[in-house]
């Protein structure tokens, strides 16, 4: 006995995180998928202030430039000033892909906390007041039968204008189509925060915190919220997946961005046409918005076993 | 059961009653006129008998009526006199398209055909590749064969489609020349070689759509018969001296299939939605290229009776899902 409270004496002070990461780190798909995550973020962020040139700048003499990679095998007009070769306008297609990466990922990151938002205040405010529950709950039911994709396309279509005349057109696009994702997919994440709350509830700690006079504001911040953190995080991981991918669809539909202003599936979009000539210009945006995107929802599946408390620590 | 589906069908009405107003009420806002294409030497006067003609004059409340008056007895009663020669319908008005002045239906009854097999059929092939895939993974837990699935299914489900069509275009269609890239709707298929060539057009739209369910719906197989094999029904059935194969195909796989058949009927709605984006790959002229070009054209009603069809697609594989379940699991009956 006296031994196992010396050995739990030396054992450093942790919190759950540290364990939650340790189990994360032992996922090997996961860690992958964050290096990679990290590594296009910075691609992204960093990108312009190393590779300095203008995306937008037109150069018609040095248009349709091959890649690297194919002129060094093939007699093809290329130059190492454009590695990935330029667009039919002669637009660089590197700058072009760092800066439509910002807009893709900066597009994804805004409409997934706009989900997570709206989903965990109505999962919280259903699960808590039970005034609330069954008229939030079937207003949930009712959004998840719409069939969103046609709704979203519509929507763009509709207050494309309008936004535009407010904002300008690249803050109109970007609003648009951030609040479109956002109220079109904070639902599944309401559900859950819902169940969880409603389980947590009935718990010994929330009575304990409510018999001396807790108020529900604070009960629901300080008690509820750190409690249900784990489904929203992994909520959040499918949310900015889905979030990009929806972004790209809209654009490759021809119903997102204005073509001056790229994102990786406009790129993606307006390159179709000349594929068969010049594949690349196909291949680089879709592969950056896959990589991305898979390497998310591996983030994901580590993040879910790393947080279920059955798993870990096995 | 039975009090129980027909209390469903009930509730549904409203919610599909409220479904179309919210999609009506957002058409309303289209700031896009029909008549915009119209010459500006047409007088005003002119112009706002057209509209009437059109049906714009009413408020939004009688137009809307008249739309649901149309959708749910005018349209059946043609179907139904198309069907049997009868004359329900006495030439009554039908929903019109703003762009082709047609029935919208008949449009869509044009359309449907060409959705329903590549977009069917490639349903039909995911869920059959997925079972096996779902099944043996599970068995085989940790073996290279599931580490190698799972692999798949996560590329299959985060690499979006419109990514995968294009790709299997520049490979198969560019550069190897084995399929054509263009969905030739004329094909009339009446001997071999032409089904041959059916099959070939078919094979990369439909290969695109069935990875992407097959994805999801092995790993929803992988994990109900993983939730099932450490049941004590199994170590029972094993302790009998029943045979592996049994244990597995028999006992486990049944109990298994319960959620997975009902997962499979709510997917069913989806792929119609994911269908829009590989059928503008493919340039197949299906339901959501109609849609496409609906929305592009202003034509309200078009985009109004397609969209409300997706959504009474998702409202009824919802009820044949929840209703599945309880017919295939006898510890769920909702009575």
């Amino acid at each position: 006995m006296t031994e196992t409270t010396q050995s739990q004496s030396t054992i450093p002070v942790r919190n759950q995180w540290w364990d939650v990461w340790d189990q994360f780190k032992t996922h090997r798909g996961a860690v992958i998928g964050g290096a990679f995550l990290i590594f296009i973020t910075l691609f992204v962020l960093l990108g312009p202030y190393l590779w300095q040139v203008d995306a937008q700048k037109l150069d018609i003499r040095n248009k349709d430039m091959r890649p690297f990679y194919i002129g060094l095998f093939a007699d093809v007009k290329w130059s190492w000033s454009r590695p990935l070769g330029t667009d039919h306008l002669g637009r660089d297609i590197m700058a072009n892909l760092i800066q439509g990466g910002q807009i893709s990922m900066a597009v994804g990151w805004t409409a997934m906390i706009l989900s997570l938002f709206l989903g965990t205040l109505i999962g919280v405010l259903a699960g808590f007041f039970k005034r609330l529950d069954g008229i939030l709950m079937r207003f949930t039911d009712l959004v998840l039968s719409l069939p969103l994709l046609p709704i979203l396309l519509v929507m763009m279509l509709l207050f494309r204008d309008p936004l535009r005349a407010a904002f300008g057109p690249e803050t109109g696009i970007f609003i648009l189509i951030v609040s479109g994702i956002g109220i079109t997919s904070w639902m599944h994440t309401a559900r859950i925060v819902r169940g969880d709350i409603l389980a947590i509830k009935e718990r010994e700690f929330v009575l304990a915190a409510r018999s001396i006079g807790t108020p529900p504001r604070r009960m629901i911040t300080r008690h509820l919220l750190p409690n249900v953190m784990s489904p929203i995080m992994v909520s959040a991981t499918l949310g900015l997946a889905s979030a990009i991918i929806t972004e790209s669809a809209l654009s490759f539909l021809g119903l997102g961005f204005p073509s001056d202003f790229p994102t990786w599936g406009k790129i993606l979009f307006d390159s179709v046409d000349r594929m068969a000539a010049f594949p690349e210009r196909v291949i680089w945006p879709g592969l950056c918005i896959s990589l991305t995107v898979l390497s998310v929802n591996y983030i994901g599946d580590g993040l879910r076993d790393a947080l279920d408390p059955r798993i870990r620590g096995l | 059961m039975l009090t129980y589906t027909i209390r469903r069908l009930i509730l549904a009405v409203p919610t599909l009653l409220f479904i179309a107003l919210v999609i009506f009420l957002l058409l309303e806002l289209a700031p896009g006129d029909p008549m915009a294409e119209m010459p500006l030497t047409i007088p005003p006067e002119v112009k706002e008998k057209m509209r009437e003609a059109l049906g714009l004059g009413q408020p939004w409340y009688v137009r809307f009526y008249l739309w649901l008056y149309q959708f749910f007895i005018v349209e059946p009663q043609y179907w139904i006199d198309g069907l049997f020669g009868t004359n329900f319908a006495d030439g009554a008005q039908r929903i019109i398209s703003f762009q082709s002045r047609s029935p919208v239906f008949n449009t869509i009854a044009e359309r449907i055909p060409q959705t329903l097999w590549v977009v069917g059929m490639s349903y039909v092939v995911g869920v059959i590749i997925a079972l096996p895939i779902g099944i043996i993974s599970a068995v085989r837990q940790y073996s290279w064969f599931d580490n190698f699935g799972t692999f798949i299914s996560m590329v299959g489900f985060s690499v979006p489609t419109f990514f995968t069509g294009v790709l299997l275009i520049v490979i198969f269609s560019v550069n190897l020349g084995w399929f054509p890239s263009i969905y030739d709707t004329t094909l009339k298929v009446n001997d071999w070689p032409s089904f041959v060539k059916q099959l070939k057009q078919m094979a990369m739209p439909v290969f695109v759509l069935a990875l992407y369910n097959a994805a999801q719906i092995s790993r929803f197989m992988r994990a109900s018969m993983l939730d099932n094999l450490g049941q004590d029904y199994v170590r029972t059935a094993r302790a009998k001296g029943m045979t592996e194969k049994v244990v597995v195909l028999k006992h486990v796989l049944r109990n298994s299939l319960i959620p997975v058949v009902t997962v499979i009927a709510l997917g069913v709605p989806q792929v119609f939605g994911g269908a829009i984006i590989t059928e503008q790959v493919f340039k197949v002229n299906g339901l959501g290229q109609l849609l496409i070009i609906a929305i592009h054209g202003n034509d309200v009603p078009m985009v109004l009776t397609l969209t409300f069809i997706f959504a009474v697609l998702i409202v009824v594989f919802n009820l044949i899902a929840d209703i599945l379940y309880g017919v295939l699991d006898p510890r769920i009956r909702y009575d």
